[in-house]
């Protein structure tokens, strides 16, 4: 696996998921490729950059961990895996099919490499707090990050977990939001709007980075800040784009549970190519 | 004989002490409970290990996540809080995030049953059993004392997985003592008969020694058998009872749609079919009082068990 501090770097493997994400759900005929796309940069530079972790050991005790809360986008994480080494490359394309590791969300009975069995929202934030504390306990230096959804965040559970971790000082756990404005129904804002939502974790107590979560330096500051915010933990509002990279899926509710077509995938990868 | 049952601790308060020893043995315990600690005796843990023990305020949704959280970093969690919030709050956390990675999280919920009392109904578990057996992969125990609660608390520390304990609010009748030795997974004979089966759990395993103990008197060898593990049963015990005595009466202080009853007449519909008769609360919701009120209304005493036995032994002859 090739770790990388250049940001050219980053977004060439940014592209390459794009890719797979694409190719993934096409050849799934199910998926969701929306919310998938719009978390690439932060998957990216979390697993290419910023993280400590070895894929040739997942079960390193003081490794870096990884929740991907927001599970339906797991064609994102499961290209980051693959390309990083934890699971193989060549059966992405067996996503959702019988006996497939790439179950339809992430689940740790079929990779163990996995921090955590995901797809049913709301439950990241509290299992990130409860794996950071573990370290804090165990006087590891290991750190976790959570990704949560913009519509997962309208559950309770989530504000039960941001009350938590700034009271419990829990420093080593950095939250991301992929704020990419839509869900399932169509714009969150039309659903159940989370605005003023930086100031909703400042409320609760978050040192909170808001950024373009498609700026790979950006991000790159970002975690290398909430690795010195000490006493509270880091939620990054990551503004994002559902669909990013393929223009005809770019912000459209359409994108976020519907995989696209032969035809649609062409054209897509003419978008994506190198 | 008769069988003298003298009152003891409440489970709860059993597993307050077992978290202390345990605190004591193995570094890697820590415990979380929600606002309810003197309530369900973490507190002795908190008292003596305040950095292993995590307040996570009146959230037990959270809580749970946050134990499992804890186990997947190499912990050994307990959670504890009233069984009714911490199952019926945290239930879909413990499936996706204890459950399906079967992580080493200690589940325990007190004031189980309607033994509770005057708290009333809100706060009275009678679907635990039945919520924690449908969870793939978990165990589940009920310990009727607490030499049995002591023993059985470090048994889940000791076993890997995903455990759920039933712990009561009310003092406990003793029925082991210290030298008992319990494993998970195995029940207990505890008296010997020939004639019918009392399978009791919890609280009711004293109901059912008192009960045999009547039945005695009028001639009728009833067996009586503590199920302190609902799951995995102890298909074994539960089949020869079925065959030698050819009746069972299982009492529980829960639902008897959805309790031990019900899963002891799987087994023995798979292995050696009899006659059946259940005792439990039935299709409702109690109500305040005090324990001793609420088992005689609501048919959770030993008399409520002989007359399950009459009904069993006339239709078995």
């Amino acid at each position: 696996m090739t770790q990388t501090k250049n940001a050219g770097e980053l977004a060439v493997i940014a592209k390459r998921l794009r890719r797979h994400i694409v190719e993934m759900i096409t050849a799934a005929k199910s998926g969701h490729p929306g919310g998938s796309l719009s978390a690439v940069e932060l998957l990216v530079t979390l697993y290419f950059d910023h993280m400590r972790h070895d894929p040739e050991n997942p079960k390193w005790v003081d490794r870096d961990r990884l929740i991907m809360s927001k599970g339906h986008a797991c064609p994102a994480l499961y290209a980051a895996m693959a390309e990083c080494g934890y699971t193989p490359l060549d059966q992405l394309n067996t996503l959702r099919k019988l006996g497939s590791m790439y179950q339809g969300h992430p689940d740790v009975r079929f990779i163990p490499a996995l921090e955590a069995s995901t797809g049913s929202l709301g439950l990241g934030l509290s299992l990130g707090a409860g794996m950071a504390l573990a370290a804090r306990l165990s006087k590891s230096p290991s750190r976790t990050f959570v990704i949560l959804g913009d519509g997962e965040i309208q559950e309770g559970q989530i504000w039960e977990a941001a009350m938590f971790a700034p009271y419990h000082k829990i420093d080593n756990l950095v939250c991301m939001v992929d704020y990419n404005k839509i869900q399932l129904d169509g714009f969150v804002k039309d659903i159940l709007d989370l605005e003023p939502l930086t100031a909703k974790w400042r409320g609760f107590g978050w040192h909170a980075i808001e950024l373009d979560g498609h700026n790979i330096p950006a991000l790159q500051s970002a975690f290398a800040e909430a690795t010195y915010v000490k006493k509270r933990p880091t939620v990054i509002i990551a503004n994002t784009i559902k669909g990013k990279g393929v223009s005809f899926m770019e912000n459209n509710p359409k994108w976020h549970g519907t995989a696209p077509n032969e035809e649609e995938c062409k054209r897509a990868l003419a978008e994506l190519a190198a | 004989m008769t069988h003298e049952l003298k009152l003891g601790a409440a489970t709860r308060e059993a597993f307050g002490h077992a978290l202390v020893d345990l605190g004591r043995k193995n570094p890697d315990v820590v415990v979380c409970d929600a606002d309810l600690s003197k309530s369900t005796y973490a507190s002795y843990f908190a008292k003596e290990f305040p950095e292993r023990f995590i307040e996570c305020g009146i959230a037990e949704a959270n809580m749970v996540a946050i134990g499992s959280g804890l186990a997947a970093g190499g912990k050994i969690a307990f959670v504890s809080s009233f069984s009714v919030f911490v199952m019926n709050k945290g239930f879909e956390q413990l499936r996706v995030t204890a459950a399906f990675p079967m992580v080493n999280l200690k589940v325990v919920g007190t004031h189980s049953g309607i033994s509770i009392g005057e708290d009333g109904p809100t706060q009275m578990s009678i679907e635990d059993l039945s919520l924690a057996c449908s969870l793939a992969g978990f165990t589940v125990i009920n310990p009727a004392d607490e030499f049995a609660m002591k023993a059985l608390v470090h048994a889940a520390a000791e076993m890997h997985g995903p455990v759920f304990i039933r712990a009561g609010r009310a003092k406990a009748p003793i029925i082991y003592n210290e030298d008992h030795t319990f494993e998970i997974g195995k029940a207990i004979e505890v008296i010997a008969g020939t004639d019918i089966t009392l399978i009791g759990t919890g609280l009711l395993v004293a109901e059912c020694i008192r009960a045999a103990d009547a039945l005695l008197a009028e001639g009728i060898s009833a067996r009586v058998i503590d199920i302190h593990t609902v799951k995995p049963l102890d298909r074994e015990m539960i089949a020869k009872a079925a065959a030698e005595t050819k009746a069972i009466v299982v009492a529980e202080e829960h639902l008897v749609d959805s309790g031990l009853g019900v899963r002891v007449a799987q087994v023995v519909a798979e292995t050696h079919p009899c006659v059946m008769e259940f005792v439990g609360v039935r299709n409702t919701y109690a109500e305040s009082a005090t324990p001793e009120q609420l088992l005689d209304k609501y048919g959770l005493i030993a008399r409520d068990v002989i007359a399950a036995a009459h009904r069993a032994k006339a239709r078995k002859s």
